[in-house]
């Protein structure tokens, strides 16, 4: 198992290296550069003078030799300065909005799993109900309305209309300390969490139902129950364990699906997370921030597989990796 | 066989309501008693019911399936008046089954000490160390080595016919008075097929269980069972003692399959089949219900089902032919 665990985290370092190969040429493809607008907008700062910043920056040299450096700089744990925000350093940028992110992240994957698993037993339990139904139709809504569509529309019901929750941001106030920061922390995150986790609700409750029902009509459940197990007992101890092993996996891939859905949920809200720094940094061509950001994606979302294959691992015991 | 029947069913009726109206007479008027520490073998091909009778009695048909009609007494308690509640006592408790599939028929996810124990500690409401014990005991009990480590393992650690030793450990960890095995050895190798079979013929004696038996394999019932029934499309079509059943058969049906089996004495090319297939279980002929396959039909069994009729000392059988003398002694067919 330790030994997966390594080679696993070994193979992580080429997959790490050949993204960031695909996302600097990306970046570079894409036109202009960070002070290609600042010159658009200001005609009476000498061209030179940008000019001039380019070349500090190396922006001047060859691709390659931009590449090397800027890789070099990363392994030593240096992601270099914004571009655009004079100068500061991409790590504190990151620092600041990683929080953020991973709070909502991992409050809109709560809020997925509390509604979504008890639902879809449900549905399994009384298939063709009306509940069943009604779930169903939930989820194709729910898979099929976009993020940033469906957030509008909390935003104005629930934000404007009824004035439940708020509409934007993290705090009431800025500077809150203790309990009354945690409140209103989770108040500002109740619509930015559930746009986040529609579409993994909607996913994870077809995926229950069908897991579910596929499991109680396997063999071992009649067994359980030619046994005199109780209704209880068979689902929730012979049923579920056996029904949540594919939800694992779909969970290794939601850590990234969370992330990257958080650049337009995040937007949508305004909230200030790493989506909307990733998206502002592409606007302003802001690429040691882009670079950084999109690593940082990349080592979560392989952690994240990492992770469900440990899990995985532990909830089947027909699996095990030596 | 004056003594009191552990199981005594009663026109009991499973059918399977499908799609389109159609239903399905899975199980259709079928009642048999079974005695304290006999063997009686359910025989038939696949389709007949044989299955479904089994699931009938534990009460584990699943939708779309229902039984309609009929009674099952076990020990003097009618199951089929029992709340769901207390079917569970005696699910495992009063009644065990071993079924086909000893691949699938475990958890996946649990070890096999998992599995015993929760059933012993279920209907004895024994500790965690008594309940532990005694899975020890009973692994060995039923020829498994290194008991004690088997506990702690996976059922995908174990082949087919040790997960089959553990189904009947789990099976008689309770000690049932009734021990149904839905064709315990049909998916094992033939040299564990008589080691299980055995081994359960053991364990019937050993803890004074009645064992019923569902097999098409007319080898194993006549060295197993005491009693046979017969049954195609959802009804016993013959029954009676093992020797007698064998020696003076009355349906066309058992000759049938007993014709279907190699003989050591005689040489023959092609062994004997039974033609065609058994009849969809909503769409069975008006008459009797082999008459569709039947080499001797005659015209009354295409009108009318025969009534299952005393041929010999506790032996019956439903067809019309008995009406004649029998079979007709024909060796062409």
């Amino acid at each position: 198992m330790y030994q997966y665990i390594i080679r696993r985290t070994l193979v992580f370092i080429p997959m790490l290296f050949a993204l960031t190969v695909i996302v600097f040429t990306l970046a570079l493809l894409a036109p202009g550069d960070a002070f290609t607008g600042k010159s658009l907008a200001d005609p009476n700062v000498d061209p030179e003078v940008y000019e001039r910043q380019r070349e500090e920056a190396g922006l001047n040299d060859a691709i390659p030799v931009q590449y090397g450096r800027w890789i070099s700089n990363v392994a030593q744990g240096d992601f270099g300065k914004s571009l655009v925000f004079n100068g500061r350093s991409v790590s504190e940028l990151i620092e600041a909005r990683l929080a953020n992110t991973l709070y909502l992240g991992l409050f809109s994957l709560f809020i997925t799993l509390v509604v979504s698993i008890p639902i879809g037993i449900y549905s399994a339990k009384h298939p063709y109900s009306l509940l069943d139904y009604g779930a169903t139709g939930f989820g194709f809504l729910g898979l099929a309305i976009p993020n940033f569509f469906f957030g509008l529309i909390a935003i104005y019901v629930l934000a404007i209309q009824l004035d439940w929750f708020p509409a934007q941001g993290t705090l009431d106030e800025p500077g809150m300390t203790g309990i009354e920061a945690l409140k209103s922390r989770l108040h500002h995150m109740v619509l930015p969490g559930i746009t986040l986790g529609l579409a993994g609700t909607a996913t994870y409750m077809r995926y229950m139902r069908s897991e579910v029902l596929d499991v109680l009509g396997s063999d071992y459940i009649r067994t359980a129950r030619a046994k005199g197990m109780s209704d209880r007992n068979v689902l929730y101890k012979h049923t579920l364990r056996n029904a949540l092993i594919p939800i694992i996996t779909l969970m290794g891939f939601e850590i990234g699906m969370l992330l990257s859905g958080a650049v337009i949920t995040e937007q949508v809200f305004n909230y200030p997370g790493l989506g909307t720094l990733f998206l502002s940094s592409v606007v302003n061509r802001d690429f040691p921030v882009v670079m950084a950001i999109a690593m940082l994606l990349g080592i979560l979302i392989l952690v994240g597989n990492l992770l469900a294959d440990i899990f995985y691992s532990i909830i089947d015991p027909r699996i095990r990796y030596d | 066989m004056a003594e009191q029947p552990v199981l005594d069913i009663d026109k009991l009726k499973t059918y399977f309501y499908l799609d389109d109206e159609k239903v399905a007479k899975a199980v259709d008027d079928v009642s048999f008693s079974v005695y304290p520490g006999e063997t009686v073998a359910l025989v038939g091909e696949s389709g007949s019911g044989k299955s479904v009778t089994a699931l009938s009695i534990m009460q584990l048909i699943n939708k779309p399936g229902r039984i309609v009609e009929g009674t099952i007494v076990m020990n003097g308690k009618e199951l089929l008046q029992m709340k769901p509640k207390q079917m569970t006592k005696v699910r495992g408790n009063d009644i065990a089954m071993v079924f086909q599939e000893p691949m699938t028929a475990l958890n996946p996810v649990f070890t096999i000490g998992n599995q015993i124990t929760e059933m012993i500690r279920k209907h004895q409401k024994s500790s965690k160390n008594q309940a532990r014990e005694k899975a020890i005991e009973l692994l060995k009990t039923v020829g498994i080595p290194r008991a004690e480590d088997i506990m702690n393992e996976y059922p995908h650690q174990l082949s087919g016919g040790m997960r089959q030793r553990v189904m009947i450990a789990i099976a008689i960890s309770c000690e049932p008075a009734l021990l149904i095995a839905d064709e315990p050895t049909t998916a094992l190798d033939v040299t564990i097929q008589a080691q299980i079979l055995d081994l359960m013929a053991d364990m019937r004696d050993k803890y004074h269980m009645s064992l019923l038996l569902i097999t098409h394999d007319l080898g194993v019932v006549s060295e197993y069972a005491d009693r046979v029934m017969v049954m195609y499309g959802g009804q016993i079509v013959e029954e009676g003692p093992t020797k007698e059943l064998l020696r003076t058969t009355n349906h066309p049906y058992t000759k049938g399959l007993l014709n279907s089996l190699p003989n050591i004495d005689k040489h023959v090319d092609r062994l004997e089949t039974i033609k065609g297939t058994v009849p969809a279980a909503f769409n069975f002929p008006k008459g009797c219900r082999f008459s569709t396959r039947c080499p001797y039909v005659m015209d009354k069994c295409l009108e009318s089902n025969p009534e299952i009729t005393e041929v010999g000392p506790e032996h019956y059988v439903r067809c019309y032919l008995h009406e004649n003398g029998g079979i007709p002694n024909d060796e062409s067919r």
